[in-house]
């Protein structure tokens, strides 16, 4: 799938869940093979409006595009397989072992096993295919994630908090991953509570509050 | 469809096998309820009682409502559900898939119990063999049920202790039906009559389950 126009269109967006807003009005705009920051304090809705990119909740109102998919329309199901999701609670299933993971992802959508070796590489966790997923650190955790977006290749990539309890050699090694798939065309929207310390990255800082975008 | 069921029942069972609740906690729990059945029932009644059929199903179903909650806690960790939705897969083959692995986890567990059953309840064994193919389809029955219900009160405030609320009503006609073949393959009397309502029931859940699952999901 190739897109002309912006990955992602948003106008007057507001999602409710049980009767409480979580986005209330988000006007946002994201080019191609861009990077965005989104920004905010807790509550602020970036979450909330990642799910929405997602397709993991609902547009309640307003006007909103992804990757071409009408949120408006409903069609979240199938934008869901084009988005990668990469949660700071983890992606993935803690009893089974690194490898198992993958290989559920890679068969779930008909990949080639082949990959599995190189993206384990890829992410340094090529020594630790046969553990246990519960068992690694926070940091491998967070490189096993990142292992089952890069096997997945999607055109948009989603991370929330992807920093929170990584080093600085884990934060280095993140960027520089970011780097490459956004060189290779991927869309990047990550959440975070600072604007992000890697400046070559060169990424569009969106600040939140109150579910609204408050400066892009 | 299929692809993504055995997929989907590959992992459950990977992950019970791993983790071995069904083995240490869940299997040893019906075992002990058979057991306090035996002694509710007194030592002058077990063996003569037709009480042991109803007992057996009423372990199950204590059995089948820890697996339930088990098999759709598995995938509502918040990350782990985001990341899987976001892989796309068919909700009927899912469904297939997780009523396949419960399935099979009931299967196993319900062996233990009818042995259980001999030992404790003295049930007679022939009468538990002949009673054991239409016990393994109101298990069947039972898990597709299982699975729909237990995606309809996943992820709400009180997953655990609404599942047994809203399933049990469902389960009912299975129970009696279970109860009734169990008993006329001990004692004699229509078998094939009330084996027949579970197939259908098997039947009629695994087709809800299939055009239903997706929405439950969503919802």
């Amino acid at each position: 799938m190739t897109l002309e126009g912006p990955v992602v269109s948003l106008r007057g967006a507001v999602s409710m869940a049980n009767g409480f807003p979580l986005l209330s009005g988000v006007d946002l705009e994201l080019a191609p093979s861009s990077l965005t920051v989104l920004v905010g304090a807790n509550g602020a809705g970036k979450t909330s409006l990642l799910q929405l990119m997602a397709g993991l909740i609902g547009l309640t109102s307003g006007e909103g595009n992804v990757l071409g998919f009408d949120l408006a329309r409903d069609e979240r199901r199938l934008l869901r397989r084009h988005v990668g999701w990469l949660g700071h609670e983890g992606s993935f299933y803690d009893d089974l072992t690194v490898s198992e993971n993958l290989t559920f992802a890679a068969k779930a959508l008909d990949r080639p096993l082949d990959d599995l070796s190189n993206v384990l590489a890829r992410v340094e966790l090529d020594g630790r295919r046969d553990t246990i997923a519960k068992a690694l650190s926070a940091g491998q955790r967070r490189r096993l994630g990142l292992a089952w977006l890069l096997l997945r290749r999607p055109q948009l990539w989603l991370l929330d908090e992807p920093y929170a309890s990584l080093d600085d050699q884990g934060r280095t090694f993140f960027d520089a991953l970011l780097g490459e798939v956004i060189e290779r065309g991927a869309t990047v929207v990550v959440s975070a509570h600072d604007p992000l310390r890697s400046a070559h990255l060169a990424p569009v800082t969106v600040t939140m509050a109150g579910g609204q975008v408050v400066t892009a | 469809m299929i692809r993504i069921a055995l997929l989907v029942a590959v992992k459950d069972l990977r992950i019970e096998a791993r983790s071995r609740v069904l083995l240490w906690q869940v299997v040893p729990f019906g075992v002990m309820a058979l057991l306090l059945c035996g002694l509710a029932l007194g030592p002058t009644q077990v063996g003569h009682s037709s009480a042991a059929p109803g007992l057996f199903y009423l372990v199950v179903v204590l059995v089948a409502l820890l697996m339930i909650n088990r098999s759709h806690a598995l995938e509502t960790s918040p990350g782990t559900r985001a990341s899987v939705a976001t892989l796309g897969l068919d909700p009927a083959g899912v469904f297939l898939g997780k009523a396949l692995a419960l399935c099979v986890e009931l299967w196993l567990s319900a062996l233990v119990l009818l042995a259980g059953c001999v030992v404790v309840l003295h049930t007679d064994l022939h009468g538990t063999l002949v009673a054991t193919p239409s016990i393994l389809v109101t298990l069947a029955a039972i898990a597709a049920a299982g699975t729909l219900y237990g995606a309809l009160t996943s992820g709400g405030n009180a997953a655990a202790t609404l599942l047994p609320v809203l399933s049990l009503p469902a389960f009912a006609p299975l129970l009696i039906a279970g109860e009734r073949s169990f008993n006329s393959a001990l004692h004699g009397g229509a078998l094939l009559e009330w084996w027949v309502i579970s197939v259908v029931a098997l039947a009629v859940y695994l087709g809800m389950g299939i055009l239903l699952y997706g929405v439950l999901e969503e919802s």
